[in-house]
């Protein structure tokens, strides 16, 4: 039986051709991120010092003077924080209400459906949004407006990343729960919540990652101030918004700053997706698979 | 014995689980072989190594050799297309393609470029569609999707799918287990038709069919064969134990 | 006597596991109410968003009427004159280029992972895709400027204009390095992880059964993944294709720091431009100074959504129902 292989037949030379240029565009991709890093890397790190990070900016900063853009660092702590805490208390209801009484139904599908849609709106587009309504409003950027489009910019990314691993719950486990006489809420509340931690908190940090990274909307919400911002109602710095308004500036110094602010907000935002994969299969251990 | 697959030496690993331990048999030429056994025992294991489909799992690990016409199919030298065109497969649960009738039987031509001529196609098409006992149920609407079939009707289709690329052999991994007695008797009716020009294998887990369609028997245990020889001898007269206690109903 | 007390305690115990049984049925049902209120919420904030642009927008659209706005050529907001016709187009000319880099790279890489790779190297990509995900906008513009920009400006428009200089879109006017061609890249690289991941996710909704029905009678695998599983997953690539562009279209500071951000028509991948949400974050410090000019950004905001929102519903409708397929 002629079952040796004809390299030159056509469909295999096809399939070769195809398998390879798919690896190309592979490591076309992974190369994409190596390049990203290298970058950001070698230029932010020569311009990287123990200043820039622990001081605020002083006189002259944006002329190549002293200082540093410690209000910044922790101004986007601030709005962050504030974003994802106030998102986790409108994403973790929705997900759990979701699993619990919509399950795969009709409405389940359109409230995903929003939620989807939500999350594809741009942040430039949320940006609008919130200066439209504080000028309504009749407020000012502050820390507080920063906090709240954030929090809605993170909800939909939380929502749908809660959403996902909570409806892979194991349905053994669910109506374990119910055999035992337990209510829907308090199936939701107890044994969904523990064990869905992992997956809970990954969507947290995912979305914590975006909403640190986000400039679009704190620029027109939470302004931009050289102090660490002492009360919600004040105007606040944040990392993005350093990084873009320092590339903006004719000094090359300040550029330099500016390319290592980037490395600041690189590092943050790479430790809390790699941190986040790590807690998750470190939690994962004490989950019924 | 005329043996048209041989198989020496095969031990088939899952990560660390083995599954095929040591087997060495031959499988005789134009008759109907059935692998049978408790569930867990490796025969559709077994089965997939004949066409090669047991590499589509991650992590299974094969060594050993299975020859098809004195031809090891594993050597690096053999093309795998060309092994599952020669040994066709009859899946557990008919899986007609997603196009019509006419298309699922003119697929693996088309993929062969076997005919140059649409009428060869179409006359392709009605020989297989004839020899699997579908023809008269399905010649006028030959452009239907597959799926508007009866499940037993998309078996046989995929028989005369399978057929139509002009296999040597057949294997049937549980093929009428999803169907009902109908259309399984259809089926096996179709295989004990067939067996005069191609070599079958079967694996089932029913003694029944095995006593229905076997020439020729192997019987599996934990991943070993225990027995393997005739339908008559084996029914009739088995020589290990464990044989015996499988054929009396006792597991 | 100790009868009576037992009796006693067992009504009490009964009394007590009624009302606490009716506690918590009231307690769920509470819940239920409550969360259902909270499931509102997203649907209400798309409307409010949409609403509230719209409230601030309607000045400008009802004093120059919306052909004229979004038609309009000329963009000086000091004599009163609106025109998004370049700003569009910028967004347009630059989101087209952005998916044709992209999507050609994402489609092989989502086939490889989906139908050849090991789970090794599954396991491998996945986080890659998730940091390329993670990384934020602007740290792509950093990139863009630092990398992009001077390959565009060095090596792209130098090639071009020898070779394809006679081809109107790859000509070479304004050798920056600065514009659409640079955006383009960025985004390209940008909307991967999602384009990647949802064409993945389709991918894995095609049943193992029909791939080998096709493997069984010998095909390959290409000729398995063009002749079955292409067709079957047709429709969610395109919509994966839609949310991809959908995602570059309202790509604000990555693009704005790469694109040059000069209100021309563009008529060569060389060009610079000025896309929408670039207008709208690069004016908004001034927006309050000029009259209608806040209603004109905000106007531009609002095209921006509405268009983004009609990609995203008809995208995610697609996508849910491929995928529902898959739970099923």
């Amino acid at each position: 039986m002629g079952m040796k292989k004809k390299y030159f037949q056509r469909r295999h030379i096809v399939e070769l051709f195809m398998k390879t240029i798919m690896r190309i565009a592979l490591v076309i991709v992974a190369g994409a991120l190596g390049l990203i890093l290298w970058t950001i890397i070698s230029r932010g790190l020569p311009a990287l010092s123990w200043d820039m990070v622990s001081q605020v900016p002083k006189g002259g900063y944006y002329m190549g003077k002293e200082g540093g853009i410690l209000n910044a660092i922790i101004g986007s702590a601030y709005l962050a924080s504030g974003g994802t805490l106030l998102a986790i208390l409108i994403s973790l209801p929705i997900a759990l209400y979701l699993k619990a009484y919509l399950g795969d139904s009709k409405w389940g599908g359109y409230v995903r459906l929003s939620l989807d849609v939500l999350w594809g709106i741009p942040s430039v587009v949320y940006g609008a949004f919130g200066f439209a309504l504080m000028i309504i409003l009749g407020l000012r950027a502050s820390l507080l407006a920063g906090i709240i489009i954030l929090a809605l910019i993170e909800l939909p990314i939380m929502t749908r990343a809660m959403d996902e691993v909570i409806r892979r719950m194991p349905a053994e486990l669910e109506h374990a729960a119910f055999a035992l006489g337990s209510t829907k809420f308090e199936v939701a509340l107890r044994v969904v919540t523990r064990q869905m931690l992992p997956g809970i908190v990954t969507a947290v940090l995912l979305a914590f990652g975006r909403g640190i990274g986000d400039a679009a909307s704190v620029l027109f919400t939470a302004g931009y101030t050289d102090r660490i911002p002492t009360s919600l109602m004040r105007p606040t710095a944040s990392l993005p918004l350093a990084v873009f308004f320092q590339l903006g500036s004719p000094y090359p110094e300040v550029q330099q700053r500016g390319y290592a602010a980037a490395l600041i907000l690189t590092i943050i935002v790479l430790a809390v997706s790699l941190g986040s994969r790590w807690l998750s299969a470190r939690l994962n251990k004490y989950t019924v698979k | 014995m005329d043996a048209h697959i041989q198989v020496k030496n095969l031990n088939v690993y899952y990560g660390k689980q083995q599954a095929l331990k040591n087997i060495n048999i031959e499988i005789p030429k134009n008759q109907i072989t059935v692998i049978m056994g408790p569930s867990g025992c490796g025969k559709t294991t077994l089965l997939k190594t004949f066409n090669r489909f047991l590499e589509l799992l991650d992590g299974a690990q094969i060594s050993g050799e299975v020859l098809v016409d004195g031809q090891n199919i594993y050597d690096r030298e053999v093309d795998v297309t060309e092994v599952r065109k020669a040994v066709g497969l009859l899946a557990q649960r008919p899986s007609p393609l997603p196009m019509s009738i006419y298309d699922n039987v003119a697929y693996g031509m088309h993929i062969h470029k076997m005919k140059s001529e649409r009428k060869e196609y179409k006359a392709a098409v009605r020989h297989y569609l004839e020899i699997a006992g579908l023809w008269e149920e399905v010649h006028k609407r030959l452009h239907d999707p597959a799926t508007s079939l009866s499940i037993g009707q998309q078996q046989r289709l995929c028989l005369a799918r399978g057929l139509a690329v002009e296999p040597e052999i057949i294997l049937g991994d549980e093929p009428t287990s999803a169907l009902d007695p109908i259309s399984s008797q259809n089926i096996e009716s179709r295989l004990l038709q067939l067996k005069q020009q191609y070599t079958t294998v079967i694996v089932t887990h029913t003694l029944r069919q095995a006593k229905r369609l076997a020439d020729y028997v192997i019987y599996m245990y934990l991943g070993e064969v225990i027995e393997a020889g005739p339908a008559r001898e084996v029914f009739t007269n088995p020589k290990h134990e464990r044989t015996k206690q499988y054929l009396e109903g006792l597991f | 006597m100790s009868r009576f007390i037992t009796q006693d305690i067992t009504r009490t115990e009964d009394q007590a596991t009624r009302s606490s049984a009716a506690l918590r049925t009231r307690q769920d049902q509470a819940a239920k109410r409550t969360f259902f209120i909270i499931t509102l919420l997203p649907v209400f904030l798309i409307v409010t968003i949409t609403v509230a642009l719209l409230v601030r927008a309607w000045p400008i659209i009802s004093a120059y009427g919306l052909s004229d706005l979004l038609l309009g050529e000329v963009w000086r907001p000091n004599n009163g004159q609106f025109g998004f016709w370049p700003f569009i187009l910028g967004t347009v000319w630059v989101t087209t280029v952005g998916v044709v880099l992209s999507v050609p790279a994402c489609l092989l890489v989502s086939i490889y992972l989906a139908e050849y790779a090991h789970a090794r190297t599954r396991s491998l990509a996945k986080p890659i895709l998730d940091l390329l995900a993670a990384i934020p906008p602007v740290v792509y513009g950093v990139w863009g400027l630092l990398a992009i920009v001077p390959f565009v400006d060095n090596v792209l428009a130098p090639l071009s204009d020898r070779w394809l200089g006679s081809v109107s879109i790859f000509s070479v006017t304004q050798p920056t390095g600065f514009g659409i061609l640079s955006a383009g890249i960025v985004l390209a690289v940008m909307i991967s992880p999602l384009i990647i991941s949802v064409i993945y996710e389709i991918f894995s909704t095609v049943p193992h059964d029909l791939r080998h029905a096709s493997l069984a009678v010998g095909a390959t695998q290409w000729q398995t993944i063009r002749n079955i599983v292409l067709p079957q997953v047709a429709p969610g690539i395109l919509a994966a294709v839609v949310l991809g562009a959908s995602r570059a279209l309202g790509e604000t500071i990555a693009v704005l720091m790469v694109v040059g951000n000069v209100p021309n028509v563009p008529t060569s991948v060389f060009d610079s431009a000025y896309p929408l949400p670039a207008l709208i974050a690069n004016n908004y410090g001034e927006m309050m100074s000029i009259p209608l000019y806040d209603a004109a950004l905000l106007g531009a905001a609002l095209v921006l959504l509405v268009v983004i929102l009609i990609f995203n519903i008809l995208s995610t409708l697609v996508l849910q129902r491929m995928l529902r397929r898959k739970w099923a």
